[in-house]
Order: structure tokens, then sequence, then C-alpha cells
């Protein structure tokens, strides 16, 4: 399956490993330990084009860098999105930048969300966590040419009501006529009236035809596990699913060898794979 | 002189003189000439300047775990078989930095520094037919994928390189089998064949690019009459019967990735040491990781990349663990990876039978012999290797 | 329009499927249609477990109270989900509180009179502890997966 690939600007840069300055145009926090960075190239004005599904290396003066899902709207390359959570050194680094303060980015890298594979089929999102973030790129294409697109369905599932990713923007997608969304939650206190279980309870009434459909599934990894085997119990042929993976980056170019999962560098041939193609890896312990 | 000109294919014969003039000729075209030396009691690759630079008259002895030198009877300066080390730390460097980013106040903004490497121009002499696969084999890796290294790149295409085919099989050599060896194959400038023996000592030079043609035009070489010719073959020949390893490369690729969990991994796990030597002194291994540093004052940032193993434990850490946390897990990503998963990234085998892995191996564990018993099935440990490094 | 009758719903129910029609029509006997305005409790931890309910409509939230923090909520269930258990295993009293969060309507069916039955009829009493083992299996499965915290660092 091959996923569309956005022209990348660093493939036609001399030196691949040499980042190019930004600077942050907004910060915003999303959640207790999730925010948000805008930025634009700090030199001059500068579109970045990216496809769905495509990461970026964004490195800290001193600190490091990590690789990071652009977050935005493909179809608005005038800003670049990033929503991370403040895990490790750099990224609680970059939980201080401020309007203004300078990092750096190389990218974009990997390949996408098979957004013109699913034209004319039932599209179904589930996201788990932080796994909003990255796919949502692809709900943004997907909306922007609504009319190409037969039913669209989010699902999300996440820990609590406070842990909820783009809580205003999902309450925008649900009340739209053509998206059909559902959240849920782990657990919840009181006065919560949303759902409250694993995602993939979701799955066996949500309204796609199986024989017709492109699941995009993000999320940790026993997530996507539970959320393939639903999908199948409908039907949903492995080639129709695709999943996003994560795996140990330095480079990002398929030259430091950290983000090898059985055959695959998930920089290069990934991030985005279809269950097909990586079956026989998937949930192999220590691949 | 001959008056035909030479170009790829030709061969002539050139005797010692003439190859300390190929390495003067080299040396004044401002290539710094890299070939075996004798150091520690082992035969590493150095910079050379003269022939008695070369390990003239000595012989290695490798088995698993174990490398002794050994004088020969006579003065060969290609007698024995392979370096301890590979060409990779030329082509490929253990440490380089990448670039430089420069801040005038803390938490100011900051400029990036591009590095501007003039890396010399090298000439490798000695170049075994396993290791100018390996070379190519990296050179896919850096050069012929969605990205290139333009470092690599840059040395890669400047290195002279004069291989030489292999008059005999190292103890733990299994190029035969791999497809790579003993004879020299494509991807050298000029390739030489020792011929030895009462009556003379000389070199069947073969051209092998446009550039070696150059290099060889100047130098006192006389015509390869078919007797030349044929005891080369018959050296080449020679060596690849005595050659007493070999690995079974067939549908090894499917077998690799069908027996994950084969009951062998945990019998080498138990052996493993997790040292990670094979990937140091393997030709093909590439892995790297990158080091972000600051000066003291904070003005001044540096990233640089060194080599890295698949064998430690935080090679694939990710979100608060190592994804590899076992040794056995650790090797069998090695080993598959070598003979298997490189063959669908890179349409070849990592593997060129160099042998280097075994030799260096602490506890001598032979992948020939771990392949072999997975075939076989069988899941009982190997006999306990030698720790015999000199 | 016709409603479906609880008839239709119970036939088609994959909790009541492979029962006979003639116990089918016993058990109706002792089924009707309830309904529950957003916010009002369904049951109570530790009351008598009369009844089975199977949710037609709306939102239930099973729920444990803990004192200073309020009802905490375990999982919420929907259309065509099966509410409860517990009248199929002594002590008979339920072990978790069951609010409505939207207007709900389900079939409530009187929990000893189908205990009863089941001793009767040991097919059907195999019959309706299957599918309760199998909705357990269903649930605890999922609450294991919500225990594991999945989304956290």
């Amino acid at each position: 399956m091959t996923a569309i690939v956005a022209s990348s600007p660093t493939r036609n840069l001399p030196d691949p490993m040499l980042p190019r300055p930004f600077r942050v145009q907004r910060v915003r926090k999303e959640t207790q330990d999730t925010f948000t960075l805008e930025l634009e190239p700090a030199t001059g004005e500068g579109d970045y084009p990216f496809a769905a599904g495509q990461f970026n290396m964004l490195y800290i003066y001193g600190v490091g860098e990590v690789p990071i899902s652009i977050s935005g709207d493909p179809t608005k390359p005038h800003r670049l999105v990033h929503t991370t959570r403040a895990v490790g050194v750099v990224t609680n680094a970059m939980r201080q930048l401020k309007r203004g303060d300078m990092l750096a980015v190389r990218g974009p890298f990997g390949n996408s969300w098979p957004v013109v594979e699913a034209q004319g089929k039932d599209v179904i999102i589930v996201a788990g966590g932080l796994g909003l973030a990255p796919v949502r790129p692809a709900l943004y294409h997907v909306l922007a040419y609504r009319e190409k697109y037969n039913n669209v369905v989010l699902l999300y599932g996440t820990r609590t009501p406070l842990d909820i990713l783009y809580r205003r923007e999902i309450e925008g997608w649900r009340s739209r006529f053509d998206v059909d969304v559902h959240v849920t939650v782990d657990r919840a206190m009181h006065p919560w009236r949303g759902n409250v279980g694993v995602v993939t309870r979701i799955i066996p009434k949500a309204p796609f035809d199986h024989l017709n459909a492109v699941a995009m599934i993000c999320g940790p990894e026993v997530m996507i596990h539970f959320t393939v085997l639903e999908l199948e119990k409908r039907g949903l042929a492995p080639g129709s699913i695709f999943i996003s993976m994560e795996r140990n980056m330095k480079c990002a170019i398929g030259f430091c060898g950290h983000c090898q999962w059985g055959p695959n560098f998930i920089c290069k041939d990934g991030p985005i794979f279809s269950y097909e193609e990586i079956k026989p890896f998937f949930g192999r312990r220590g691949l | 002189m001959s008056s035909p000109p030479l170009r790829a294919g030709s061969r002539v014969i050139l005797l010692p003189a003439g190859l300390q003039q190929l390495i003067d000729t080299l040396r004044r075209q401002d290539h710094q000439v890299i070939g075996p030396t004798v150091r520690d009691g082992a035969i590493v690759y150095a910079e050379v300047e003269e022939l008695a630079d070369l390990p003239a008259g000595w012989t290695d002895e490798q088995d698993a775990g174990s490398y002794h030198l050994r004088r020969r009877e006579d003065d060969a300066y290609f007698g024995y078989s392979l370096a301890a080390q590979s060409w990779k730390r030329w082509l490929h460097p253990p440490r380089r930095r990448l670039w430089r980013a420069e801040r005038a106040a803390a938490d100011g903004d900051f400029t990036l520094v591009a590095e501007q490497p003039d890396p010399p121009r090298l000439a490798f002499l000695g170049v075994r037919a396993c290791e100018l696969r390996a070379i190519a084999i990296q050179n896919t890796v850096f050069t012929r994928g969605p990205f290139t290294d333009p470092l690599y790149k840059t040395i890669h295409d400047a290195t002279f390189i004069i291989a030489v085919n292999c008059g005999y099989a190292g103890g733990t050599c299994f190029c035969s089998s791999m497809g790579t060896g003993p004879r020299v194959g494509a991807g050298f400038d000029l390739a030489l064949t020792e011929l030895l023996d009462a009556q003379r000592h000389a070199f069947l030079v073969e051209v092998g690019s446009p550039r070696g043609a150059r290099v060889l035009q100047e130098l006192p070489y006389t015509p390869a009459e078919p007797a030349d010719l044929a005891a080369a073959e018959a050296i080449v020949a020679r060596t690849a019967e005595s050659m007493v390893r070999s690995l079974d490369t067939n549908g090894i690729k499917e077998f690799l990735y069908a027996n994950a969990d084969h009951p062998r991994w945990d019998d080498v796990a138990a052996r493993c040491l997790a040292c990670g030597n094979c990937t140091s002194v393997c030709p093909t291994c590439f892995c790297t990781t990158v080091e972000d540093t600051t000066d003291l004052s904070g003005r001044v940032a540096e990233r640089w990349q060194r080599w890295d193993s698949c064998f430690t434990l935080d090679f694939s850490y990710i979100h608060g663990g190592s994804v590899r946390g076992t040794s056995r897990e650790r090797y069998r990503q090695w080993l598959t990876h070598k003979l298997a998963a490189w063959i669908d990234q890179f349409d070849s085998s990592g593997c060129v039978g160099c042998g280097r892995c075994i030799t260096w191996c602490p506890v001598g564990i032979d992948l020939t012999e771990e392949v072999r018993a997975m075939y076989a099935n069988d899941s009982t440990g190997a006999q306990i290797a030698t720790l015999n490094i000199v | 329009m016709s409603t479906p009758s609880i008839e239709s719903i119970l036939a088609r129910h994959p909790f009541f499927q492979e029962i006979a029609p003639a116990e089918l029509g016993a058990i109706i006997e002792h089924a009707r249609l309830i309904s529950f305005e957003p916010g009002r409790l369904i049951f109570h931890q530790g009351e008598p477990a009369a009844q089975l309910f199977l949710i037609t409509e709306g939102k239930v939230s099973l729920e444990v109270f803990a004192p200073q923090r309020g009802p905490i909520l375990l999982m919420t269930l929907g259309p065509e989900d099966v509410l409860g258990w517990s009248w199929l295993f002594p002590p008979y009293r339920w072990h978790l509180d069951a609010r409505a969060l939207e207007p709900t309507q389900a079939i409530a069916i009187d929990g000893a009179r189908l205990r009863e039955r089941c001793e009767a009829n040991h097919e059907l009493g195999y019959q309706l502890m299957r599918h309760s083992v199998g909705v357990i299996e269903q649930r605890l499965q999922a609450a294991l997966l919500q225990l594991v915290d999945l989304y956290g660092k």
C-alpha cells in the first residue's frame, strides 16, 4: 500500500541532518500535561506543506531533538502546529517555550494517512489519548473535502474528561450533521454525562459499511490491538485498516537504525502502515 | 611501458617496486593511503607510506573467539586473511560533528552553523572481496535511499580502492557461501593478486575503473601472460575450496521471519554478553546515535553523531522502557536484520561472510553455527567457546 | 407508526437468542417497558436485584459513590446493552449504582420469576447463564483495559 508522501522540503536540502530555525507564534495548554505549539519559519514567510500523518524532528537548543507528529491542517500550511505531551527532557523544555522563542525543525518525514484511498468510502477514525493529535490532520483533510467521502466517524477515547484533547473543536465537529463523533473516557466523576468505557465498545455499532470503509487508528499499541480486533469482527479487511506506529528515532532519515521494526524503518516506511502489511510483526514482543 | 591504453578489464604485471610507486603516486595526488600494518599483535588498517609498513611475511589464525598472528614461510605482503577492523571507520567515521549552533545570550535566538567538511582523500590498499562488497552495501544504505548522507558520499566517491584477491581462506571466513568472494567483484579501481613463488614476487593487476587506468598508466607494468592469469585463477580457486565455514542462505529470510520464537534464541542469549563487539567489527553495521552538547557558557551547542549498537539496552527505548529489553531480543534483532530484514530493506544480504563477528566475539558465538542449529531444530548449547584473544 | 413490541425486541436481542418461543412468551408476561428521566437512579448498591434490564434507548452509568468525592462513573451502557446480572446469583443484591444520564427506556424483566423459570427449565437456565457469562466476560475485559490506564505516561 502506498500512502501519499508530500514532497519533503528536507529531502531537497543538501544536508538532511541540519535543521531550520523556527519561531514559536503561539503556545496553548491543552490538558494538564499536553500543549500545542504553533510555529513559523524564523526567516521570512514560508508555508510548511505536509501530508496528514507526517512528523517533524523538533530541536531545542542545547537539549536535544524529538520526533513529533504534525497536528495541524494540511490544507492550511501557513502555520506549523504540533501538539505534544511533556514526558522527557526535551518535551519538558519545549513546554517552557514562549511566543517569540526559537527552536529548530527538520522535516516533514514519513508517509501519510490514506486520505485519497479513502475517497468514496466510509472513514472511521479511532484515536486514543494523545493519538488524536497525529490523526487530526487526516480529519481536517476529510472535512475539507467532505463531499468525497461517505460516512465519517470519529471515535475518541481518553483517560478522564480532563484529558480530552481539543475539546472545543470536538464539540464543533459533533455539532456538524455530517460527522459522527463518539467520545469516551476510562473513568469520570459526576457531572460527566458522556460515555465511560473503552473506545472499542463503540465499534460494534459504529455506522460504517465494512465492505467500503477505511479505518485510521492512532494511540497506544494495546489500544490499537483491541481496536483492530473489533474492526475485524465487523468484517473490515486488514488492508483497509491503517495504524500509526512509534519507535525510538534519532535521525528520521533511515540512517541511524533505531526505529526499525522488523524490516520496516518507522521513519521512512511508516509511521503509517496498513494492518495487512505489518500483521506478522504487530504485537510481537521484543521485535 | 606497453602502448595500448589501459582500461577497465585490462590486466598487467607489477613488481613490488611498482607497488611502491603506486603508493607514492597516490600520495602525490593527495590521497592518504590506508593499508594493513602489524600493531598490538594484530593486523590493523592504518596509514602506510612504504612497502615496509605492510605485514610482509605475516598471516593470521582466526577461529571463534580467537585471533593469533603467525609468521609465514615467505614474505607475502597480503598473506593474511582479514584485518581486525574493517574500512568502515574511514568511510563512516565513528564520531563526527553534524553541526553547531551559536547564541549570544541565554534563552536568546541561535544560529545554526553547517559543517564544511574537508575530509582527506583516501586510498585503501588491500581491500578483500568481502570488504569490497561491504563497502557497496553501506554505500547503498547511505546513498540509495530517499535521503543521502552527503559526507559519506563525498568520502566514498573520492576513495581510491585497491582490492586484493585472497590467497588464503581465514578460519572464520565464509564469503564463498555468501556469494561475495573470494574473487573480488565490482567496485575497485585496481585489483591485485599476489603471485609469489620461487621464481618471482609480482602482482597481477586488474584495472577496474578509468581512474584506476589513469594511475596505473604511469607505473612500470609489463603485460600479463596467460600463465599469469592461470596462476591467479588457481590461487582464488584454492582459496574458495579451502574455506571451512559456510552459511546456507537458501530461504533464510522467510525462515528467520518465521522463527522469531525458535528456542535457539534462548540458547544464544545464555551466551551472548550483548557487548556489541560484533557490531563494531562488522563492515556493514551502520547504526549511529546523536549527542547534543553545550559548552559551559551555553553559547555554543553541538550535535555529534557516533556509532551505536543495537545491543545496547536503550537502543530501542521509548515511552519509559526498551522494546528489546532482553539480550535474547537484541541478538535476535541483530541476526534477523543482518540476514533477513536487510534483504527487504536493501535488496541484498547484510552479511558478506567476512567472519569478523565470529573471531571477535568474546564467547565465540558463530552465526553460521547458530543458523545451522536453527535449521536442524537443535536448541542445545554449542560447545563452550574458548577465550583466546591475543 | 407502531413501536416495536416487547416481544419483537426480545426475540431479536442476542441475550434471548436460541430460547424457544414458548419460553419467550412466558418470559414476556413478566416484562414491562419502563422509562427513566435523566439523573434518576435506576438501582442502588445493596438493594435487592429484582430485575434484569434491557436498555432500548438512552444512556445509563454504572457508578460507585465515594464519600467526599461523589459518584465515580465506571462504565456507561446504551441501547441493546444488558443491565444487571446480580438477579442470577445469590445474594441477589446490586453491587453498584445505576443512574440514567439521558432519557432512558428499558425493558425490565422480573428477576425472581425468571429464576423460577430457570429452575423449572434447565435448558432456559443454561441459555440465560451462558449469555450472562458472555456479557460479564465482555464487561470484565473492558474494565481490565480501563484499569491499564492506557493513555497514561
